[in-house]
């Protein structure tokens, strides 16, 4: 009991961890038209960097602010410069992506070394808590929480300001947005940089779960790519839904399949694919 | 004219070049031989059926993990474990295709990622089977019609064989109807919709028939190394691939060559003086995408057109 118990916070934390990184993906495919690769690699650099800063300011929330900051300023860099002489390249994006996702990749190898780093856990949060007579390990709880509430704060921001209501109109119809004065391209930015910002706070959050190792890049960007085939593209609830969905299938995956887990993530994007081409919330794009 | 003689010069030097040049360089013309096919395979999807593939090193990765695989465990012989192979590998082709292609552009991109990520996955973990990040070792190469293709010149020209009949088979499909149907549906879908044209199944022959050729490439590619890894199912493989074939010129036949041998070239010399081959590798697509979008056959062509016309 205790095991199916563990497993299910364990799934909970992932899928947490997942709707940090898949969320902006999804929005800025949604937005932009653009896979971006390097989203994987955003989430390790954000870890490594929220290494560094632990040994500074040994504040894990603090870390994961500073962190995301940083690699919201390098998303939004990456995105001014590079990506915005490429529009309407859709491949040639995707490539330019995928050669910083190796540059940043290396980048990590050459300043924090090949071994795993182990970011420790916050004290306030390292004993465990008791609920209905289980034992569930606070930090996993603390990042669904705060998964959690990223959600709905993105939900609010979507839905409920000035500025979600223009991302919104942009995702549905860019040329439209633009005749009626919307900045566009200004979004453009701002969701990058958004984007960039929860990926990297991600992977600083994770750090206490997963730690800090070379490859964490590619083992997270695979299943924020299923995430956002399963949720459809675009959507935050489906980024939400579907986090989670990858989240139990993976965690309990790995525990009673080990050696399939990753062909058992195939299923539900089988079933999804095949009688939902576009993803379980996506819309019909234009 | 001007195309024949090129390809005749070109066939000659080949026909020459390992009795020319040491070992090395025999092995590495053999290595953009096999990189070529792979390339070339590619090609067919991007180039000439404008769908984006992040998935194709599937298929070169896992002809080679089934040959590697039935001769090691069952004990199979070439001749029997190379067919074998390269059917599991269309069977492959076939149910991938089925999934990829209910999107197309950046869907389907990221759906035969996806796709290929899977296998790479599993292909690590499935230790019991795989011998995961170890690698499979002590493979064998082929005796073909009698030749020990162990010798290094052999194998150079049983490797520049396959990839010349690779090739030819790749350029008769694109010259036939059937190719300037492929290129009408990357063109004009609707319209060839249609006129009565069966776009999905255009398209899914054709991933088909890639998926067939990265098969080819998969099988020189394990008895060339004798070694077959996960890597060979890796995101990066595959990357490197439509590099090869953006670089070179994508829906050009001699592009994806040119681009396949460019990489090996820049991948062999360039990490012989630099340590940091990811990192170069992540700027040299960089520097492609915005410097070469359009690669290099198209542009040598459009400089050439000129300077004729002067």
């Amino acid at each position: 009991m205790q095991f199916w118990v563990i497993q299910t916070l364990n799934s909970l934390a992932l899928g947490g961890l997942l709707f940090l990184l898949a969320a902006g993906f999804s929005l800025i495919f949604g937005l932009m038209r653009i896979a971006n690769l390097t989203h994987g690699a955003y989430y390790m650099l954000g870890a490594y960097i929220g290494v560094s800063i632990l040994k500074v300011i040994p504040n894990l929330w603090v870390a994961a602010l500073l962190g995301g900051l940083v690699v919201a300023v390098l998303g939004g860099l990456v995105e001014r410069f590079i990506l915005r002489k490429l529009a309407g390249n859709e491949l040639g994006q995707v490539l330019v992506t995928l050669g910083f996702a190796y540059i940043i990749a290396d980048f990590c190898l050459v300043m924090w070394g090949g071994d795993p780093i182990p970011v420790p856990t916050p004290e306030s949060l390292e004993s465990p808590i008791e609920i209905a007579g289980f034992m569930f390990p606070a930090y996993r709880l603390a990042v669904v929480v705060i998964a959690l509430a990223t959600g709905v704060g993105l939900y609010l921001l979507m839905e409920r300001t000035r500025l979600g209501a223009m991302i919104r109109a942009g995702v549905d119809d860019m040329q439209m947005a633009r005749a009626v004065g919307i900045p566009v391209s200004r979004l453009f930015t701002i969701v990058f940089c958004l984007g960039s910002a929860l990926a990297g706070a991600g992977g600083i959050l994770g750090g206490p779960i997963m730690s800090a190792y070379p490859g964490l890049d590619f083992d997270m960007l695979p299943l924020a790519l299923i995430v956002v085939i399963l949720g459809g593209v675009g959507s935050l609830i489906g980024a939400f839904v579907g986090s989670f969905i990858i989240g139990f299938v993976y965690t309990f995956g790995i525990a009673l399949f080990p050696q399939f887990a990753y062909v058992i993530l195939f299923l539900p994007m089988i079933v999804v694919i095949a009688f939902r081409p576009r993803g379980l919330f996506g819309r019909q794009v234009a | 004219m001007m195309k024949k003689t090129l390809l005749s010069l070109l066939i000659a030097a080949l026909l020459v070049w390992p009795f020319a040049v040491g070992e090395f360089y025999v092995n590495l013309v053999t290595q953009i031989f096999i990189a070529a096919i792979f390339a070339a395979s590619l090609n067919l999807l991007v180039g000439y059926g404008g769908l984006p593939s992040l998935g194709h090193a599937c298929f070169l990765g896992v002809a080679a993990y089934l040959s590697a695989l039935m001769s090691l465990r069952w004990g199979l012989d070439h001749s029997l474990s190379a067919p074998l192979a390269l059917v599991g590998t269309v069977l492959m082709a076939g149910l991938f295709g089925l999934i990829a292609l209910r999107a197309t552009g950046l869907g389907f991109l990221m759906l035969t990622l996806a796709l290929s990520q899977v296998l790479w996955g599993t292909a690590n973990r499935w230790v019991a089977v795989t011998e995961g990040d170890n690698g499979l070792r002590g493979l064998t190469r082929p005796q073909v019609f009698g030749m020990n293709l162990d010798d290094s010149i052999t194998f150079y020209f049983f490797a520049l064989l396959v990839a010349m009949f690779s090739f030819w088979m790749i350029a008769r499909l694109v010259a036939s109807p059937f190719g300037a149907a492929l290129q009408g549906t990357r063109d004009q879908a609707r319209r060839m919709s249609a006129l009565g044209h069966n776009v999905w199944l255009i398209r899914w022959i054709t991933f088909v028939y890639a998926g067939f050729w990265g098969g080819v490439s998969g099988l020189l590619f394990v008895y060339y190394h004798k070694y077959i890894h996960p890597a060979s199912l890796s995101l990066t493989n595959s990357a490197e691939a439509m590099l090869s074939v953006i670089a070179g010129g994508a829906g050009t036949l001699a592009g994806p060559a040119i681009g396949a041998a460019i990489i090996l070239l820049l991948k062999n010399y360039v990490s012989a003086y630099v340590e940091r081959w990811n990192m170069l590798l992540g700027f040299v697509f960089v520097l492609i995408v915005v410097f070469m979008p359009d690669g290099l056959v198209p542009g040598v062509k459009r400089l050439w057109a000129r300077w004729r016309r002067q």
